[in-house]
Protein backbone atom coordinates (compact mmCIF):
# COMPACT_ATOMS: atom_id res chain seq x y z
CA UNK A 1 0.00 0.00 0.00
CA UNK A 2 3.00 2.72 1.40
CA UNK A 3 4.62 1.64 -2.13
CA UNK A 4 1.55 2.13 -4.59
CA UNK A 5 0.74 5.86 -2.34
CA UNK A 6 4.87 6.31 -3.23
CA UNK A 7 4.60 6.13 -6.43
CA UNK A 8 1.20 7.63 -6.63
CA UNK A 9 3.12 10.53 -5.13
CA UNK A 10 6.08 10.42 -7.90
CA UNK A 11 3.48 10.56 -10.53
CA UNK A 12 1.41 13.35 -9.30
CA UNK A 13 5.13 15.35 -9.10
CA UNK A 14 6.57 14.18 -12.18
CA UNK A 15 3.33 15.14 -13.48
CA UNK A 16 3.21 18.72 -12.04
CA UNK A 17 6.33 19.03 -13.89
CA UNK A 18 4.57 17.72 -17.37
CA UNK A 19 1.65 20.22 -15.95
CA UNK A 20 3.89 23.60 -15.85
CA UNK A 21 5.43 23.01 -19.01
CA UNK A 22 1.79 21.85 -20.65
CA UNK A 23 0.76 25.13 -19.74
CA UNK A 24 2.99 27.04 -22.11
CA UNK A 25 2.10 24.55 -25.05
CA UNK A 26 -1.44 25.15 -24.58
CA UNK A 27 -1.52 28.89 -23.81
CA UNK A 28 0.90 29.13 -27.03
CA UNK A 29 -1.36 27.25 -28.90
CA UNK A 30 -4.87 28.89 -28.18
CA UNK A 31 -3.64 32.10 -28.48
CA UNK A 32 -1.33 32.00 -31.20
CA UNK A 33 -2.38 28.91 -32.99
CA UNK A 34 1.00 27.02 -33.50
CA UNK A 35 2.74 24.47 -31.81
CA UNK A 36 5.91 25.66 -30.61
CA UNK A 37 8.13 22.45 -30.72
CA UNK A 38 11.05 24.55 -29.35
CA UNK A 39 9.02 24.72 -26.31
CA UNK A 40 10.81 21.78 -24.64
CA UNK A 41 14.49 23.29 -25.54
CA UNK A 42 13.80 26.59 -24.02
CA UNK A 43 13.40 24.40 -20.62
CA UNK A 44 16.90 22.98 -21.25
CA UNK A 45 18.24 26.84 -21.60
CA UNK A 46 16.77 27.34 -18.30
CA UNK A 47 17.95 24.61 -16.61
CA UNK A 48 21.37 25.39 -17.60
CA UNK A 49 20.85 29.22 -16.45
CA UNK A 50 20.33 28.19 -12.93
CA UNK A 51 22.89 25.95 -13.22
CA UNK A 52 25.09 28.45 -14.45
CA UNK A 53 23.91 31.35 -11.76
CA UNK A 54 24.21 28.28 -9.00
CA UNK A 55 27.41 26.38 -9.43
CA UNK A 56 29.50 28.85 -11.46
CA UNK A 57 28.90 31.88 -9.92
CA UNK A 58 27.94 30.61 -6.71
CA UNK A 59 24.96 32.42 -6.20
CA UNK A 60 21.89 31.94 -4.20
CA UNK A 61 19.21 28.82 -5.41
CA UNK A 62 16.64 31.63 -5.59
CA UNK A 63 18.71 34.06 -7.42
CA UNK A 64 18.93 31.45 -9.99
CA UNK A 65 15.89 30.49 -10.40
CA UNK A 66 15.14 34.21 -10.52
CA UNK A 67 17.47 34.59 -13.27
CA UNK A 68 16.35 31.64 -15.24
CA UNK A 69 12.88 32.71 -15.56
CA UNK A 70 14.16 35.92 -16.70
CA UNK A 71 16.58 34.44 -19.50
CA UNK A 72 13.84 32.07 -20.44
CA UNK A 73 11.18 34.79 -20.46
CA UNK A 74 13.56 37.21 -23.00
CA UNK A 75 14.17 33.94 -25.11
CA UNK A 76 10.55 33.01 -25.54
CA UNK A 77 9.74 36.76 -26.80
CA UNK A 78 13.10 36.53 -29.13
CA UNK A 79 12.37 33.45 -30.95
CA UNK A 80 8.56 34.82 -31.05
CA UNK A 81 9.68 37.92 -32.62
CA UNK A 82 12.68 36.85 -34.79
CA UNK A 83 11.67 33.32 -35.91
CA UNK A 84 7.41 33.29 -35.35
CA UNK A 85 5.64 36.68 -36.48
CA UNK A 86 7.23 37.05 -39.90
CA UNK A 87 5.06 33.55 -40.03
CA UNK A 88 2.06 35.28 -38.79
CA UNK A 89 0.35 34.81 -42.10
CA UNK A 90 1.62 31.79 -43.33
CA UNK A 91 0.65 27.77 -43.30
CA UNK A 92 0.57 26.44 -40.05
CA UNK A 93 3.16 23.73 -41.84
CA UNK A 94 5.71 26.20 -42.42
CA UNK A 95 5.41 27.72 -38.75
CA UNK A 96 5.54 23.85 -37.36
CA UNK A 97 8.96 23.25 -39.33
CA UNK A 98 10.34 26.71 -38.04
CA UNK A 99 9.80 25.74 -34.81
CA UNK A 100 11.34 22.44 -35.60
CA UNK A 101 14.36 23.93 -36.50
CA UNK A 102 14.25 26.03 -33.57
CA UNK A 103 14.23 23.07 -31.56
CA UNK A 104 17.66 22.25 -33.10
CA UNK A 105 19.58 25.54 -33.37
CA UNK A 106 18.68 25.90 -29.51
CA UNK A 107 20.26 22.30 -28.69
CA UNK A 108 23.05 22.90 -30.55
CA UNK A 109 23.54 26.26 -29.38
CA UNK A 110 23.60 24.95 -26.06
CA UNK A 111 25.90 22.45 -26.80
CA UNK A 112 28.25 24.66 -28.63
CA UNK A 113 28.24 26.43 -25.15
CA UNK A 114 28.26 23.84 -22.50
CA UNK A 115 29.75 20.97 -24.58
CA UNK A 116 27.84 17.69 -24.88
CA UNK A 117 28.79 15.83 -21.74
CA UNK A 118 26.10 15.73 -19.01
CA UNK A 119 25.87 17.94 -16.18
CA UNK A 120 25.15 16.97 -12.49
CA UNK A 121 22.56 19.24 -11.71
CA UNK A 122 22.18 19.86 -7.59
CA UNK A 123 18.49 20.37 -6.19
CA UNK A 124 17.40 23.53 -5.64
CA UNK A 125 15.71 22.28 -2.97
CA UNK A 126 17.44 20.95 0.15
CA UNK A 127 17.40 17.19 -0.09
CA UNK A 128 15.61 14.72 2.34
CA UNK A 129 11.61 14.73 3.25
CA UNK A 130 8.52 13.85 5.33
CA UNK A 131 8.45 10.43 6.47
CA UNK A 132 4.55 9.11 6.80
CA UNK A 133 3.12 5.71 7.98
CA UNK A 134 5.59 5.39 10.72
CA UNK A 135 8.78 5.42 8.30
CA UNK A 136 7.28 3.77 5.42
CA UNK A 137 6.11 6.67 3.02
CA UNK A 138 8.12 9.04 2.22
CA UNK A 139 7.68 12.22 0.45
CA UNK A 140 10.61 14.15 -0.64
CA UNK A 141 10.78 17.76 -0.45
CA UNK A 142 11.34 18.64 -4.02
CA UNK A 143 8.21 16.30 -4.52
CA UNK A 144 6.27 18.55 -2.20
CA UNK A 145 7.80 21.96 -3.20
CA UNK A 146 6.75 20.42 -7.12
CA UNK A 147 3.36 19.36 -6.53
CA UNK A 148 2.90 23.14 -4.40
CA UNK A 149 4.78 25.16 -7.23
CA UNK A 150 2.26 23.70 -9.99
CA UNK A 151 -1.02 23.94 -7.89
CA UNK A 152 0.01 27.72 -7.07
CA UNK A 153 0.87 28.20 -10.91
CA UNK A 154 -2.56 26.83 -12.11
CA UNK A 155 -4.28 28.96 -9.30
CA UNK A 156 -2.73 32.12 -10.31
CA UNK A 157 -2.70 31.52 -14.22
CA UNK A 158 -6.55 30.76 -13.78
CA UNK A 159 -6.90 34.25 -12.15
CA UNK A 160 -5.02 35.74 -14.31
CA UNK A 161 -7.27 34.71 -17.49
CA UNK A 162 -10.17 34.96 -15.72
CA UNK A 163 -9.85 38.26 -14.40
CA UNK A 164 -7.41 40.57 -15.69
CA UNK A 165 -7.76 42.73 -19.10
CA UNK A 166 -4.63 41.18 -20.77
CA UNK A 167 -6.09 37.46 -19.59
CA UNK A 168 -9.34 38.48 -21.33
CA UNK A 169 -7.58 39.81 -23.97
CA UNK A 170 -5.60 36.05 -24.43
CA UNK A 171 -8.97 34.22 -24.30
CA UNK A 172 -10.93 36.36 -26.89
CA UNK A 173 -7.67 36.52 -29.19
CA UNK A 174 -8.10 32.46 -28.72
CA UNK A 175 -11.24 32.73 -29.30
CA UNK A 176 -11.66 34.72 -32.48
CA UNK A 177 -8.30 36.71 -33.65
CA UNK A 178 -10.08 38.98 -35.76
CA UNK A 179 -12.82 39.71 -33.27
CA UNK A 180 -10.40 40.84 -30.73
CA UNK A 181 -8.40 43.23 -32.86
CA UNK A 182 -11.60 44.73 -33.80
CA UNK A 183 -12.35 45.28 -30.01
CA UNK A 184 -8.76 47.18 -30.18
CA UNK A 185 -6.77 44.20 -28.53
CA UNK A 186 -3.44 44.59 -30.06
CA UNK A 187 -2.95 40.67 -30.93
CA UNK A 188 1.11 41.42 -31.32
CA UNK A 189 1.58 42.18 -27.88
CA UNK A 190 -1.04 39.09 -26.43
CA UNK A 191 1.05 37.05 -28.44
CA UNK A 192 4.64 38.35 -26.81
CA UNK A 193 3.19 38.43 -23.39
CA UNK A 194 2.13 34.70 -23.84
CA UNK A 195 5.35 33.53 -25.12
CA UNK A 196 6.80 35.44 -21.71
CA UNK A 197 4.66 34.05 -19.81
CA UNK A 198 4.76 30.16 -21.09
CA UNK A 199 8.83 30.91 -21.12
CA UNK A 200 8.83 31.83 -17.16
CA UNK A 201 7.13 28.89 -16.66
CA UNK A 202 9.15 26.67 -18.49
CA UNK A 203 12.18 28.14 -16.85
CA UNK A 204 10.24 27.00 -13.63
CA UNK A 205 9.43 23.44 -15.02
CA UNK A 206 13.33 22.98 -15.77
CA UNK A 207 14.36 24.03 -11.96
CA UNK A 208 12.07 21.68 -10.65
CA UNK A 209 12.49 18.72 -13.01
CA UNK A 210 16.47 19.30 -12.83
CA UNK A 211 16.18 18.99 -8.98
CA UNK A 212 14.31 15.97 -9.02
CA UNK A 213 16.05 14.15 -12.28
CA UNK A 214 19.72 15.68 -11.48
CA UNK A 215 20.92 15.26 -15.35
CA UNK A 216 21.49 18.02 -17.78
CA UNK A 217 22.45 17.94 -21.28
CA UNK A 218 21.65 19.33 -24.52
CA UNK A 219 18.68 17.12 -25.38
CA UNK A 220 17.24 17.41 -21.57
CA UNK A 221 14.25 19.19 -22.56
CA UNK A 222 13.39 17.24 -25.51
CA UNK A 223 11.53 14.14 -23.84
CA UNK A 224 9.94 15.89 -21.52
CA UNK A 225 8.25 18.28 -24.10
CA UNK A 226 7.56 15.78 -26.12
CA UNK A 227 5.93 14.50 -23.21
CA UNK A 228 4.01 17.85 -22.11
CA UNK A 229 3.20 18.43 -25.72
CA UNK A 230 1.01 14.84 -25.21
CA UNK A 231 -0.01 16.46 -21.99
CA UNK A 232 -2.07 18.90 -23.67
CA UNK A 233 -3.51 17.16 -26.35
CA UNK A 234 -4.70 14.09 -24.02
CA UNK A 235 -6.61 17.38 -21.73
CA UNK A 236 -7.49 18.88 -24.57
CA UNK A 237 -4.97 21.98 -26.36
CA UNK A 238 -5.82 25.14 -26.00
CA UNK A 239 -7.39 24.47 -22.61
CA UNK A 240 -5.38 25.48 -19.41
CA UNK A 241 -7.30 23.29 -17.00
CA UNK A 242 -6.69 20.47 -19.54
CA UNK A 243 -2.87 20.85 -19.64
CA UNK A 244 -3.19 20.47 -15.95
CA UNK A 245 -5.14 17.24 -15.83
CA UNK A 246 -3.56 15.84 -18.74
CA UNK A 247 -0.17 16.99 -17.34
CA UNK A 248 -0.63 14.98 -13.55
CA UNK A 249 -2.33 11.71 -15.75
CA UNK A 250 0.23 11.56 -17.72
CA UNK A 251 2.92 11.59 -14.55
CA UNK A 252 0.25 9.06 -12.86
CA UNK A 253 0.51 6.55 -15.99
CA UNK A 254 3.87 7.03 -16.89
CA UNK A 255 5.85 5.89 -13.33
CA UNK A 256 2.71 3.62 -12.61
CA UNK A 257 3.34 1.68 -15.60
CA UNK A 258 7.16 1.96 -14.90
CA UNK A 259 6.69 0.70 -11.61
CA UNK A 260 3.77 -1.48 -12.11
CA UNK A 261 4.35 -3.44 -15.68
CA UNK A 262 7.63 -2.62 -17.33
CA UNK A 263 10.17 -0.33 -16.35
CA UNK A 264 11.42 0.04 -20.11
CA UNK A 265 7.81 0.63 -21.07
CA UNK A 266 6.82 3.49 -19.26
CA UNK A 267 7.39 6.18 -22.27
CA UNK A 268 5.53 3.94 -24.36
CA UNK A 269 2.72 4.19 -22.13
CA UNK A 270 2.60 8.08 -22.35
CA UNK A 271 2.39 7.66 -26.29
CA UNK A 272 -0.47 5.15 -25.95
CA UNK A 273 -1.87 7.51 -24.56
CA UNK A 274 -1.81 10.10 -26.83
CA UNK A 275 -2.71 7.84 -29.41
CA UNK A 276 -5.81 6.34 -27.63
CA UNK A 277 -6.92 9.75 -26.96
CA UNK A 278 -6.59 10.76 -30.69
CA UNK A 279 -8.86 8.14 -31.70
CA UNK A 280 -11.59 8.15 -28.77
CA UNK A 281 -11.85 11.82 -28.34
CA UNK A 282 -9.58 13.74 -30.67
CA UNK A 283 -10.61 17.16 -28.64
CA UNK A 284 -8.71 15.86 -25.69
CA UNK A 285 -10.62 15.50 -21.85
CA UNK A 286 -11.77 19.36 -21.50
CA UNK A 287 -11.34 20.24 -25.36
CA UNK A 288 -14.44 22.10 -26.17
CA UNK A 289 -15.99 21.80 -29.84
CA UNK A 290 -18.18 24.72 -29.94
CA UNK A 291 -21.15 24.62 -32.35
CA UNK A 292 -22.01 27.35 -33.64
CA UNK A 293 -25.81 28.74 -33.51
CA UNK A 294 -27.11 30.72 -36.64
CA UNK B 1 -21.52 71.84 -45.96
CA UNK B 2 -19.19 70.79 -42.76
CA UNK B 3 -15.95 68.57 -43.52
CA UNK B 4 -16.64 65.04 -43.90
CA UNK B 5 -16.73 63.30 -40.42
CA UNK B 6 -15.30 60.01 -42.50
CA UNK B 7 -13.73 60.72 -46.20
CA UNK B 8 -12.45 57.43 -48.11
CA UNK B 9 -10.81 58.44 -51.33
CA UNK B 10 -9.88 56.50 -53.92
CA UNK B 11 -8.21 53.24 -52.16
CA UNK B 12 -7.28 50.10 -53.58
CA UNK B 13 -7.69 46.84 -51.84
CA UNK B 14 -5.88 43.35 -52.51
CA UNK B 15 -6.67 39.83 -50.98
CA UNK B 16 -2.69 38.51 -52.26
CA UNK B 17 -3.11 38.96 -55.70
CA UNK B 18 -7.12 39.66 -55.98
CA UNK B 19 -7.71 43.67 -56.69
CA UNK B 20 -11.01 43.25 -54.02
CA UNK B 21 -11.36 47.56 -53.84
CA UNK B 22 -10.94 49.36 -56.98
CA UNK B 23 -10.27 53.22 -56.00
CA UNK B 24 -13.64 53.76 -54.51
CA UNK B 25 -14.40 57.06 -52.62
CA UNK B 26 -17.25 58.43 -50.28
CA UNK B 27 -18.04 60.10 -47.35
CA UNK B 28 -20.02 59.80 -44.09
CA UNK B 29 -21.55 62.73 -42.67
CA UNK B 30 -21.85 62.99 -39.05
CA UNK B 31 -24.98 61.90 -37.81
CA UNK B 32 -25.63 60.50 -41.07
CA UNK B 33 -26.30 56.80 -41.82
CA UNK B 34 -24.88 55.71 -45.01
CA UNK B 35 -25.23 52.20 -46.63
CA UNK B 36 -23.13 50.39 -48.77
CA UNK B 37 -24.98 48.46 -50.94
CA UNK B 38 -24.15 45.43 -53.46
CA UNK B 39 -24.18 41.69 -54.56
CA UNK B 40 -22.16 39.10 -53.03
CA UNK B 41 -18.26 39.88 -53.41
CA UNK B 42 -18.85 43.32 -54.38
CA UNK B 43 -16.03 44.20 -51.53
CA UNK B 44 -18.33 46.11 -48.90
CA UNK B 45 -16.98 44.02 -45.95
CA UNK B 46 -13.74 44.55 -47.30
CA UNK B 47 -14.39 48.22 -47.22
CA UNK B 48 -15.52 47.98 -44.08
CA UNK B 49 -12.59 46.01 -42.94
CA UNK B 50 -10.40 48.17 -44.02
CA UNK B 51 -11.78 51.37 -42.68
CA UNK B 52 -11.60 48.96 -39.23
CA UNK B 53 -8.19 48.55 -39.48
CA UNK B 54 -7.56 45.00 -40.13
CA UNK B 55 -6.67 45.37 -43.75
CA UNK B 56 -4.45 48.30 -45.00
CA UNK B 57 -5.31 50.20 -48.76
CA UNK B 58 -2.13 49.90 -51.40
CA UNK B 59 -3.00 53.23 -52.72
CA UNK B 60 -5.74 56.17 -51.42
CA UNK B 61 -6.37 57.37 -48.17
CA UNK B 62 -8.67 57.15 -45.49
CA UNK B 63 -9.32 60.34 -42.75
CA UNK B 64 -11.32 60.10 -39.99
CA UNK B 65 -12.09 63.15 -38.29
CA UNK B 66 -9.37 64.80 -40.06
CA UNK B 67 -6.86 62.11 -39.58
CA UNK B 68 -5.14 59.98 -41.54
CA UNK B 69 -6.05 56.82 -40.61
CA UNK B 70 -4.97 54.18 -43.60
CA UNK B 71 -2.36 52.58 -42.39
CA UNK B 72 -3.63 52.45 -38.62
CA UNK B 73 -4.00 49.04 -37.23
CA UNK B 74 -7.68 48.25 -35.66
CA UNK B 75 -5.96 48.62 -32.01
CA UNK B 76 -5.69 52.23 -32.65
CA UNK B 77 -8.29 52.89 -34.85
CA UNK B 78 -11.02 51.89 -31.91
CA UNK B 79 -9.52 53.97 -29.72
CA UNK B 80 -10.18 56.94 -32.11
CA UNK B 81 -14.24 56.61 -32.34
CA UNK B 82 -14.66 53.62 -35.02
CA UNK B 83 -16.68 50.73 -34.34
CA UNK B 84 -16.94 47.75 -36.32
CA UNK B 85 -19.78 45.07 -35.79
CA UNK B 86 -18.53 42.46 -37.95
CA UNK B 87 -20.72 40.12 -40.36
CA UNK B 88 -21.27 37.03 -38.82
CA UNK B 89 -21.62 39.05 -35.66
CA UNK B 90 -18.42 37.24 -34.33
CA UNK B 91 -19.04 37.83 -30.50
CA UNK B 92 -16.99 35.35 -28.41
CA UNK B 93 -19.05 31.98 -27.78
CA UNK B 94 -17.21 31.12 -24.77
CA UNK B 95 -17.64 33.96 -22.92
CA UNK B 96 -20.25 35.92 -20.97
CA UNK B 97 -22.45 38.28 -22.27
CA UNK B 98 -21.13 40.47 -19.64
CA UNK B 99 -17.68 39.85 -21.10
CA UNK B 100 -18.14 40.59 -24.29
CA UNK B 101 -19.85 43.68 -23.09
CA UNK B 102 -16.43 44.64 -21.08
CA UNK B 103 -14.35 43.37 -24.43
CA UNK B 104 -16.00 46.12 -26.17
CA UNK B 105 -14.68 48.82 -23.88
CA UNK B 106 -11.63 47.18 -23.87
CA UNK B 107 -10.01 50.90 -24.76
CA UNK B 108 -11.76 52.58 -22.60
CA UNK B 109 -10.88 53.18 -18.91
CA UNK B 110 -12.37 50.67 -16.71
CA UNK B 111 -14.34 53.22 -14.26
CA UNK B 112 -16.49 54.02 -17.66
CA UNK B 113 -17.30 50.52 -18.32
CA UNK B 114 -20.34 49.76 -15.79
CA UNK B 115 -22.32 52.84 -16.87
CA UNK B 116 -22.14 52.21 -20.64
CA UNK B 117 -22.40 48.84 -19.72
CA UNK B 118 -25.67 49.95 -17.66
CA UNK B 119 -27.00 51.78 -20.80
CA UNK B 120 -26.88 48.89 -23.02
CA UNK B 121 -28.71 46.96 -20.67
CA UNK B 122 -31.43 49.93 -20.67
CA UNK B 123 -31.31 49.45 -23.92
CA UNK B 124 -31.20 45.86 -24.88
CA UNK B 125 -33.00 44.01 -21.54
CA UNK B 126 -32.56 40.59 -23.02
CA UNK B 127 -28.86 40.84 -22.29
CA UNK B 128 -29.13 42.27 -18.63
CA UNK B 129 -31.30 38.93 -18.22
CA UNK B 130 -28.93 36.92 -19.80
CA UNK B 131 -25.86 38.71 -18.48
CA UNK B 132 -24.04 35.88 -16.68
CA UNK B 133 -24.47 33.44 -19.64
CA UNK B 134 -22.72 32.01 -22.35
CA UNK B 135 -22.90 34.33 -25.34
CA UNK B 136 -22.78 30.76 -27.21
CA UNK B 137 -26.46 29.76 -25.91
CA UNK B 138 -27.94 32.79 -27.15
CA UNK B 139 -30.16 32.84 -29.73
CA UNK B 140 -29.33 34.35 -33.32
CA UNK B 141 -31.08 37.56 -32.93
CA UNK B 142 -29.60 37.76 -29.23
CA UNK B 143 -26.26 37.78 -30.73
CA UNK B 144 -26.69 39.99 -33.14
CA UNK B 145 -27.82 42.54 -30.43
CA UNK B 146 -24.66 41.73 -28.60
CA UNK B 147 -22.39 42.24 -31.42
CA UNK B 148 -24.25 45.93 -31.57
CA UNK B 149 -23.93 46.18 -28.10
CA UNK B 150 -19.85 44.95 -27.45
CA UNK B 151 -19.33 47.32 -30.52
CA UNK B 152 -21.15 50.23 -29.23
CA UNK B 153 -19.65 49.91 -25.88
CA UNK B 154 -16.11 51.79 -27.42
CA UNK B 155 -18.73 54.65 -27.55
CA UNK B 156 -17.69 55.21 -31.16
CA UNK B 157 -18.43 58.35 -33.35
CA UNK B 158 -18.77 55.98 -36.30
CA UNK B 159 -20.77 52.60 -35.64
CA UNK B 160 -20.19 50.32 -38.70
CA UNK B 161 -22.71 47.65 -38.70
CA UNK B 162 -21.74 44.61 -41.61
CA UNK B 163 -24.78 42.68 -42.37
CA UNK B 164 -26.62 42.95 -39.13
CA UNK B 165 -30.01 41.56 -40.26
CA UNK B 166 -27.81 38.71 -42.19
CA UNK B 167 -29.38 34.98 -41.03
CA UNK B 168 -32.36 36.69 -38.81
CA UNK B 169 -36.14 36.01 -39.17
CA UNK B 170 -37.89 38.35 -40.65
CA UNK B 171 -39.48 39.86 -37.36
CA UNK B 172 -35.71 40.10 -36.05
CA UNK B 173 -34.73 41.99 -39.15
CA UNK B 174 -36.93 44.10 -38.55
CA UNK B 175 -35.95 44.56 -34.69
CA UNK B 176 -33.17 44.89 -35.91
CA UNK B 177 -33.18 47.93 -38.25
CA UNK B 178 -35.14 49.71 -35.43
CA UNK B 179 -32.75 49.32 -33.63
CA UNK B 180 -30.54 51.41 -36.05
CA UNK B 181 -32.94 53.81 -36.34
CA UNK B 182 -33.01 54.21 -32.46
CA UNK B 183 -29.45 54.50 -32.79
CA UNK B 184 -29.62 57.28 -36.01
CA UNK B 185 -32.36 59.57 -33.76
CA UNK B 186 -29.96 59.04 -30.66
CA UNK B 187 -27.07 60.77 -32.88
CA UNK B 188 -24.79 58.36 -33.99
CA UNK B 189 -23.13 58.17 -37.25
CA UNK B 190 -23.80 54.57 -38.78
CA UNK B 191 -22.29 53.48 -41.91
CA UNK B 192 -24.57 50.49 -43.05
CA UNK B 193 -23.76 46.98 -45.03
CA UNK B 194 -26.35 45.24 -46.13
CA UNK B 195 -27.85 42.83 -48.44
CA UNK B 196 -30.99 43.52 -47.26
CA UNK B 197 -31.04 46.85 -49.85
CA UNK B 198 -34.84 47.95 -49.63
CA UNK B 199 -34.57 47.97 -45.93
CA UNK B 200 -31.26 49.53 -45.67
CA UNK B 201 -32.55 52.19 -47.96
CA UNK B 202 -35.36 53.07 -45.72
CA UNK B 203 -33.09 53.65 -43.01
CA UNK B 204 -30.53 55.29 -45.05
CA UNK B 205 -29.75 59.10 -45.34
CA UNK B 206 -27.60 58.35 -48.41
CA UNK B 207 -26.68 55.35 -49.90
CA UNK B 208 -23.93 54.04 -52.42
CA UNK B 209 -24.09 50.87 -54.53
CA UNK B 210 -20.62 49.01 -54.84
CA UNK B 211 -20.32 46.66 -58.27
CA UNK B 212 -17.06 44.62 -58.12
CA UNK B 213 -14.91 46.54 -56.48
CA UNK B 214 -16.36 50.15 -57.59
CA UNK B 215 -19.07 52.54 -56.77
CA UNK B 216 -21.42 52.36 -59.31
CA UNK B 217 -24.76 54.98 -57.96
CA UNK B 218 -24.83 56.85 -55.21
CA UNK B 219 -27.44 59.10 -54.39
CA UNK B 220 -30.25 59.59 -50.86
CA UNK B 221 -31.35 56.71 -49.76
CA UNK B 222 -34.97 57.24 -51.71
CA UNK B 223 -33.16 58.99 -54.81
CA UNK B 224 -31.35 54.87 -54.83
CA UNK B 225 -35.04 53.22 -53.87
CA UNK B 226 -36.21 55.01 -57.16
CA UNK B 227 -33.57 54.23 -59.25
CA UNK B 228 -34.69 51.26 -62.04
CA UNK B 229 -31.10 50.31 -61.85
CA UNK B 230 -31.31 49.63 -58.11
CA UNK B 231 -34.99 48.45 -58.40
CA UNK B 232 -33.80 45.57 -61.05
CA UNK B 233 -30.52 44.63 -59.44
CA UNK B 234 -31.39 44.65 -55.94
CA UNK B 235 -34.96 45.10 -55.13
CA UNK B 236 -36.57 42.47 -57.22
CA UNK B 237 -38.21 44.58 -60.18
Amino acid sequence: MSTFLSNLISGVSLGSVYAIIALGYTMVYGIAKMLNFAHGDVIMIGAYMCFVMMFNLNTPAFVGVLIAMAVCTLLGITIERLAYKPLRQATSLSVLITAIGMSYFLQNLAQLIWGANPKSFKSVIPSGGLSLMGGSLKISYVTIVTIIASVLIMVVLTLFVNHTKMGKAMRCVSEDRGAAELMGVNVDLTITVTFAIGSALAAIAAVLMCSAYPTLKPTTGSMPGIKAFTAAVFGGIGSIPGAMLGGILLGVIEILGKAYVSSELGDAFVFAVLILVLLVKPTGLLGKKIHEKV
Amino acid sequence: MAEPMLKVDGIDVYYGAIHAIKGISFEVHENEVVTLIGANGAGKSTTLNTIGGLMKPRTGKIEFLGQNISAMPASKVVPLGIALCPEGRRIFQQMTVRENLEMGGYTRPASEIQDTMDEMFGRFPRLKEREKQIAGTLSGGEQQMLAIARALMSHPKLLMLDEPSMGLAPILVDQIFDIIKELHKAGTTILLVEQNARKALQVADRAYVLETGKITLSGTGEELANSDEVRKAYLGG
